[in-house]
């Protein structure tokens, strides 16, 4: 059964964060936002990029595996859920394991805080905040097969850190004959194209 | 490396660890707040006029949902997602305040008829000393068509002056009679969905993404279906980050690479020559006109690479359909109408203007910016887009209106006029509606000046902005879902906005407002307004027969059809998306070729002034920012303006990113944090605009205005940038322990929906 989730361009972002503002709609946690939009490189470019959990499927949910209080649940649908307030013991081990650096630690509720695929949204069959607000598309909803048929570039749910390869609910849009996003890769080049010398990253295992 | 995940496998049918407390129930613990009603409208800000609903509860708004429409479907820009919030915000407005000893004392609280009798008794002693024409009144276009025609009739009619015009000025007069004297109608030509069907997009002078995120959509729709991208800015927008081509010209020197690309079509045998034969006139004149216009004179002009020009051209020239689309940036200019045109002379020439999905079409930006110059609130325009000195269109709207013909005023001063007339005394009083002069009018200290002149300056508005700080009354009216009426959006689609609540307070909707002043002027009787709806059908009929008409347009109609494209002179018709298809609205059915050559700019670069300064805005703020920089969120993410400045002109002037610099004009300097990039030309400067009192670029811009349509030249003058030395911060060095409750905060803005503006913002005058 084809799933609905997420598909992430980075190439269509535009900034605005109206994913931003609208992921502050949602009740759950209202007045603050799950997705993150950064600039890359402000001094060189306007490229942005949104950054929202990216529900890993294998090895399932990090964040949840190291969670000491089974605080971090994960649906039936594969989608991993904020921590549960009456488990959290805010020990931020889900914070440091997160490869996409996602789960936040809200000091003041002394909790963790990611995006939970607005459930509340998408258990009733409407898009989560984010897709339904992004002007662009650059944030889309729907399922694979829709995303091949109705969109350009090529959706990859495989993330390369070092020799740990994540595989993960919601995809990357990557250009057409990319088949994973390679981090190391791609640091690996910017480095060069730099002129710094290769080193080890240290997570690199 | 490998982690056992045997026992974190989703889906599978027992997994005591993840699924024992199974999945959280639909609806979360914190909604404690549920809708009674949705009530479905459209976002108060920009041309645009995205759908979507409100939530309300108890009478109050409380949040917005997306709703599906054929031009945004369901999307929303961060503007959108939190306009809802103005509605209930602690610095609404919500009785009339009044100075009651002089320019130099307090507003205080005052009653309705305090207020009202006050304005009408001075209006009343001005008119009888200095003639009628002493009071001007200052409208808006980011309200609805209603009001809007309400206020042209009020100024016209209820004060019987000549002095009405509006902020419309400032944003795109000089589009508005480029198309008009080139098409013989001034709109979008096309609805926005078309720009999906483009093969080549040629954007000039428009930060498309930030100041309309959701035209980029179908600009995004296109590129999907293999469309080429090229983009005329200046700066590196986001919608220039990907384009095929990127020309970063000079401020102001737009018309010459236009011009230039057209020559080279001419030269390239690209141009359709049985389009100029049958739809067109004066093609001639305008192929002599480009032909100086090397590639290479363009480069010295522009600053952009000649190969650079005629790639353009020649992507540009084998494309169809092709669509230009263009906005503030060539608009904002003392040759905003010829850039205009040297755009329109481009689309014509490859035959491109009536396809579905080519021409040229104009970025409206005020929420009714399209609708707003139509209803006869222009300087030398009446309802329907008749004109003031066409003795038929005077005729008809006097009859439509039930006054003497003769009794009509003739054309007044344009917005940007009216500042001499306030300081040289022949303007003695001034309502302002859906305006904030003291930061969008260039040069403010002179504005400001020619205000504290004026006895009284009234102020229409749901904030204290810095144009009502200086007022003498200020009366509180209604935000956009506290009322209803229509607007028309930038493709001409004319849409419904709803009530969702009530003003708070004693705030009254604006049109009873100016109904009860028009009644306390004793012309009570040309304004016998119960509803909205009376105002819109008497609207559709001062429209009829118009270039813009209204007549076919009900409310039903609106929510039948999803909105409906004006012209619809009937019941019966639908409405017409696409103009231009077969003719033109000349009279003899052919569009105007217009040659254009180029010109300096009013103010170029040079001695103690070497960079050019160009404005433009951010995609958190709407004009001057007077609502939008009262909103948590939007205000957070971009809480003061900054300079951008290229790495190469930074690295001469010791200039490093943050530091604080003083931008200087021959108007006045200004403080802000500089923005080292190289997404800006390194002969430029760029500020935003949506700020006010020390905050506001306007202490720096330019007055020089176009000659015809009196629009400023916000996009370019002559400016200079120094370093302001800084002493090192006691924490310089030292390294900060934080503890939680020290820590910065985790979320970049401060929670919570509402936020004052800070206290700098707040200094008076």
């Amino acid at each position: 059964m084809a799933i609905k989730t997420i598909f992430t361009d980075p190439s269509r972002c535009i900034g605005c964060r109206a994913c931003e503002a609208a992921c502050r709609e949602c009740d759950s946690h209202k007045g603050e936002s799950m997705i993150m939009v950064d600039f890359i490189a402000r001094a060189a470019s306007v490229a942005t990029q949104p950054t929202l959990c990216m529900h890993c499927v294998d090895p399932v949910a990090p964040c949840a595996q190291v969670c000491p209080v089974m605080a971090i649940l994960i649906t039936p649908e594969g989608v991993v859920q904020q921590a549960d307030p009456s488990r959290c013991i805010g020990c931020r081990n889900c914070v440091y394991a997160c490869p996409f650096g996602v789960p936040k630690f809200d000091a003041s509720a002394r909790l963790m805080k990611k995006c939970n695929l607005c459930f509340d949204r998408t258990s009733q069959g409407l898009q989560p905040w984010c897709t339904q607000a992004c002007p662009t598309a650059a944030i889309w909803y729907g399922t694979y097969e829709e995303f091949v048929s109705q969109r350009a570039g090529r959706a990859v749910n495989r993330t390369v850190f070092g020799h740990q390869e994540v595989q993960t609910r919601n995809y990357f849009v990557l250009p057409e004959g990319e088949d994973r996003l390679d981090v190391t890769a791609l640091l690996r080049a910017a480095a060069r194209e730099a002129g710094h010398p290769e080193r080890e990253e240290a997570w690199i295992v | 490396m490998s982690v056992n995940k045997d026992v974190f496998v989703p889906r599978r049918a027992v997994n005591e660890d993840f699924e024992s407390a199974g999945a959280p129930p639909p609806g979360w613990e914190g909604v404690d707040r549920l809708p009674t009603a949705l009530v479905p409208t459209h976002c108060c800000f920009c041309g645009v006029q995205c759908a979507m609903y409100l939530k309300v509860l108890d009478g109050a708004v409380i949040g917005v949902e997306p709703r599906d429409y054929p031009h945004n479907r369901g999307a929303l820009c961060p503007k959108g997602i939190v306009a809802y919030q103005q509605a209930s915000h602690p610095d609404r407005l919500t009785h009339p305040l009044i100075r009651r000893g002089g320019k130099d004392s307090p507003l205080e609280r005052a009653s309705w008829d305090e207020a009202l009798d006050y304005i009408v008794r001075r209006w009343q002693e001005i008119q009888a000393s200095y003639g009628r024409d002493a009071i001007a009144v200052y409208s808006g276009s980011s309200m609805t068509n209603e009001k809007c025609y309400l206020m042209g009739k009020f100024a016209r009619v209820g004060l019987r002056t000549r002095h009405v015009d509006y902020n419309g000025r400032l944003c795109m007069s000089s589009a508005a009679v480029a198309y008009a004297r080139a098409f013989g109608l001034d709109r979008c030509p096309l609805p926005m969905p078309d720009i999906a069907l483009s093969r080549c997009l040629l954007i000039v002078g428009s930060n498309t993404a930030e100041c309309f995120p959701i035209v980029m959509r179908w600009i995004w729709a296109a590129r999907d279906n293999g469309a080429r991208l090229i983009v005329l800015d200046p700066r590196q927008t986001p919608v220039a980050r990907t384009a095929d081509l990127w020309l970063p010209v000079r401020p102001g020197t737009d018309i010459a690479v236009l011009n230039a690309m057209l020559r080279q079509i001419i030269h390239d045998g690209l141009i359709d020559a049985r389009y100029i034969a049958e739809r067109t006139v004066g093609w001639e004149a305008v192929r002599e006109a480009v032909e100086p216009y090397t590639p290479e004179m363009a480069e010295r002009i522009a600053g952009v690479p000649a190969e650079r020009i005629i790639a353009a051209a020649r992507l540009y020239g084998q494309s169809s359909p092709s669509l230009i689309l263009h906005a503030r940036g060539i608009e904002h200019s003392t040759h905003g109408v010829n850039a205009c045109l040297a755009c329109i002379n481009l689309a014509l020439a490859r035959g491109q203007v009536g396809k579905p999905g080519g021409g040229t079409t104009m970025l409206t930006g005020q929420g009714n910016g399209q609708g707003g110059r139509e209803v006869g609130q222009k300087a030398n325009q009446l309802p329907g887009y008749r004109h003031i000195d066409v003795p038929e269109d005077r005729a008809y709207i006097a009859r439509v209106w039930g006054i003497p013909v003769e009794e009509l005023p003739e054309e007044g001063a344009a917005a940007t006029e009216m500042i001499g007339l306030m300081a040289d005394g022949r303007i003695k009083s001034c309502l302002v509606i859906c305006s904030n002069p003291m930061v969008s009018l260039p040069e403010n200290a002179v504005v400001r000046r020619a205000f504290r002149i004026l006895d009284p300056l009234v102020v229409m508005d749901f904030f204290l902005s810095e144009t009502a700080e200086l007022a003498d009354v200020v009366l509180p009216t209604a935000v956009w879902c506290e009322d209803e009426g229509t607007t028309t959006n930038l493709e001409g689609r004319v849409v419904k906005i709803n009530r969702a609540a009530d003003p708070p307070g004693e705030a009254r909707r604006d049109w009873e407002i100016i109904c009860d002043l028009a009644r306390r002027l004793g012309r009570g009787q040309f304004f016998p307004y119960r509803s909205v709806r009376e105002i819109w059908d008497e609207y559709r009929l001062a429209s009829r027969g118009g270039v813009a008409d209204y007549y076919g347009i009900t409310w039903e109609k609106i929510e039948a059809q999803q909105g409906v494209f004006w012209p619809c002179p009937t019941l019966e018709s639908p409405g017409t998306p696409r103009l231009f298809t077969e003719r033109f609205a000349h009279p003899d059915g052919r569009a105007r070729f217009i040659p254009v050559v180029y010109e300096p700019p009013a103010e170029e670069p040079g001695g103690d002034f070497p960079f050019r300064l160009t404005t433009g805005r951010v995609v958190y703020h709407y004009l001057s920012g007077n609502q939008t920089r009262r909103l948590g969120f939007l205000n957070s993410q971009a809480p003061e303006p900054w300079v951008e400045i290229h790495p190469h002109a930074a690295e001469r002037l010791g200039i490093q990113d943050g530091d604080r610099v003083r931008v200087r004009t021959p108007r006045g300097a200004m403080e802000l944090k500089a923005l080292v990039t190289t997404t800006i030309r390194p002969d430029t400067l760029f500020i935003p605009f949506h700020y006010g009192h020390a905050r506001a670029v306007n202490q720096l811009t330019i007055p020089a205005v176009e000659p015809t349509v009196k629009i400023p030249e916000f996009k370019v003058c002559a400016a200079a940038i120094e370093r302001l030395e800084e002493p090192p911060g006691p924490a310089a060095g030292a390294r900060e322990n934080h503890t939680p409750t020290t820590a910065p905060a985790m979320f970049p803005y401060t929670a919570g929906e509402v936020r004052a503006p800070a206290a700098e913002d707040r200094e008076g005058p």
